[in-house]
């Protein structure tokens, strides 16, 4: 059977080169970066350079690049770390309401500690308007993050503007940018942040390998404490085949996002033409324009996602949803309630998000299998024969 | 693949899938917040169940749970259908996850409601159709998927106050102003 894998923002497949990087590591150079001895030190010598190869896809400093072991760690360890060590400036924090749950339940933590948090509505696009953002802040506040771009519904936000805006008032910003580094070009001196999360899964680098870049000067708390690795700021010893990994992979992504984005953005915009076309009461989620190149979609209505991933998958084709039955908490996305969509469109969230590789062939497959599948499961939804039975009326 | 085979085999071959126009029952559960909700329409003659349909929007336990109910009481007398329970069909289908088995395995309740549906109109008490109901068994956490043992108000695995929505009666964390299962808004306490 044919086999497509739609869900880049799950994660991608490990580059082969990148693979090829991190073998000796895993084999015959497996000192501790932290050794004096030549095995040691050969394995220090390739985590900083993985470390200038970060810097250099995001315009940062290699001292300003700390390695963690995923983009939830990053999220947790910019969120805790700059409230806790800047709490002289205040003690509210300004997120927007799409976060990850990794910048939303660090916030909640933060709350049970004394800290505050203000939330930003988005509009029906996921869009986060900077003007939002400079209301929300008040006195009170010392730290803001917006996502650089949302992997649910693709939305790339304006981070650039939310950051001036966040300067202007003193307030440290942070960008979870974990769907977007690798993807499209990040320069985190143009964007003017304090700080940002990247993470190796989402460039076809390696599991378990991700960074926060912090920017220098910028006060932060250790996240994990107990030695000298990564500046004193996350003890450990360093997973050096996977900061390899992330290495290559920021390497190949700065010489290949272009291409790549080329490549998949007009598959992306054939599935966002053409699928609502085949199927009826389909709805687009997220900015038509202003998205990830590669990240199309939807909101299926009277079905499940759960119900479409398990039928699409059967043909082959891997998706996501954020539809509560998908989730294990079994919650509507909170990204989709906070754009205005109601609970039962929600529940029929669908993201087909396009690696590198992916053809139009491909595209042209998943529009033939996908009507059908629709089709069977809408047969089987009650509040399908409800609309049905209203639109006769 | 997180389901049994049986289950996946109900999902994509659903038995009795449909509506019955002039059914003598109609039974509905759950609510599209929570993510299933189901329809059952029943045909009875001479105390027996001879024609069971259902429609149901969910995930793909949802669907298999249907689809294994009408399988299950096909035939039977209203008695031996009433015995069926959330539980049983669970185990016909060689287990559930455990967090679906909250939301998901309603479709014994759904057959009930559409017995008592029947049972009401024999009695012509009432030919309404019947309220939606929400299942009172067991729950999980909606936060970290923890059991919530007895008291409902507090997650001993994430320990998260909850409180429970006085529309529905599913938890929730306290202080949070829309119920997230059915999106109503929660009386200030």
């Amino acid at each position: 059977m044919r086999k497509i894998y739609l869900d880049h923002i799950a994660t991608t497949p490990l580059h082969p080169h990148a693979l090829e990087a991190m073998l000796p590591f895993l084999k015959e150079n497996f000192g501790n970066a932290q050794s004096p001895h030549s095995a040691g030190q050969e394995a220090a010598a390739a985590v900083e350079e993985a470390r200038e190869k970060v810097a250099r896809l995001i315009n940062a400093h290699p001292a300003e690049i700390f390695f963690t072991s995923s983009g939830s760690e990053s999220n947790n360890f910019a969120l805790k770390g700059l409230s806790l060590a800047n709490q002289s400036r205040g003690k509210n924090i300004v997120l927007s309401a799409i976060e990850h749950q990794s910048v939303l339940h660090s916030a909640k933590s933060l709350e049970k500690l004394g800290f505050s948090v203000t939330l930003v509505g988005v509009d029906k696009y996921g869009m986060v308007d900077p003007a939002e953002v400079e209301k929300a802040i008040s006195k009170e506040t010392l730290l803001a993050s917006v996502m650089l771009a949302n992997s649910e519904v693709g939305t790339v936000e304006p981070i650039k503007e939310i950051a001036q805006v966040c300067r202007s008032r003193d307030v440290l910003f942070h960008t979870d940018a974990v769907a977007a580094v690798g993807n499209i070009a990040v320069d985190v001196r143009e964007l003017g942040v304090d700080s940002l999360s990247l993470a190796a899964s989402q460039f076809y680098g390696p599991k378990g390998a991700a960074a926060l870049y912090i920017r220098k000067g910028t006060r932060i708390l250790p996240f994990i404490d107990g030695g000298i690795q990564e500046g004193g700021r996350r003890a450990g010893t360093e997973n050096v085949a996977g900061i390899v990994g992330l290495g290559k992979a920021a390497e190949i992504a700065q010489g290949r996002m272009r291409s790549w984005a080329e490549s998949l953005k007009p598959l992306r915009d054939r599935l966002i033409k053409l699928l609502p076309q085949k199927v009826d009461r389909v709805l687009l989620t997220g900015h038509p324009e202003k998205r990830l190149p590669h990240h199309a979609s939807f909101c299926i209505e009277f079905i499940e996602g759960e119900a479409m991933l398990l039928n699409l998958d059967l043909k082959g084709i891997a998706a996501s949803s954020g539809s509560a039955c998908t989730s294990k908490a079994l919650k509507a996305s909170h990204v989709l309630l906070a754009m205005g969509f109601d609970h039962a469109t929600a529940q029929g969230s669908l993201v087909f998000s396009l690696i590198e590789g992916i053809t139009a062939e491909d595209v042209d497959y998943l529009l033939e299998v996908f009507p059908p599948i629709i089709e069977r499961l809408r047969k089987m939804s009650p509040l399908y024969t409800k609309y049905l039975e209203e639109k006769e009326k | 693949m997180i389901y049994t085979e049986k289950v996946m085999e109900h999902f994509q071959n659903p038995r009795n899938v449909g509506v019955i126009k002039d059914a003598d029952g109609v039974g509905e559960v759950g609510n599209p917040v929570c993510g299933d909700m189901m329809t059952f329409y029943i045909k009875v003659k001479d105390n027996r169940l001879v024609d069971i349909k259902f429609q149901t929007f969910g995930c793909g336990a949802a669907i298999a749970v249907s689809s294994m109910v009408t399988e299950m009481a096909m035939g039977k007398t209203i008695e031996e259908a009433l015995k069926i329970t959330n539980k049983t069909v669970a185990e016909e289908l060689g287990g559930l996850p455990k967090n679906k088995l909250h939301c998901s395995n309603l479709g014994a309740d759904a057959l009930h409601k559409a017995i008592e549906n029947y049972q009401e109109r024999q009695k012509a008490v009432s030919k309404e159709a019947p309220k939606k109901s929400v299942s009172d068994e067991k729950c999980y956490c909606p936060y970290c998927e923890g059991p919530l043992e007895g008291l409902e108000d507090y997650c001993t695995t994430c320990q998260v106050e909850l409180e429970s929505c006085q529309e529905c009666g599913k938890p929730s964390k306290k202080g949070e102003e829309d119920c997230p299962h059915c999106g109503a808004k929660k009386a200030k306490a």
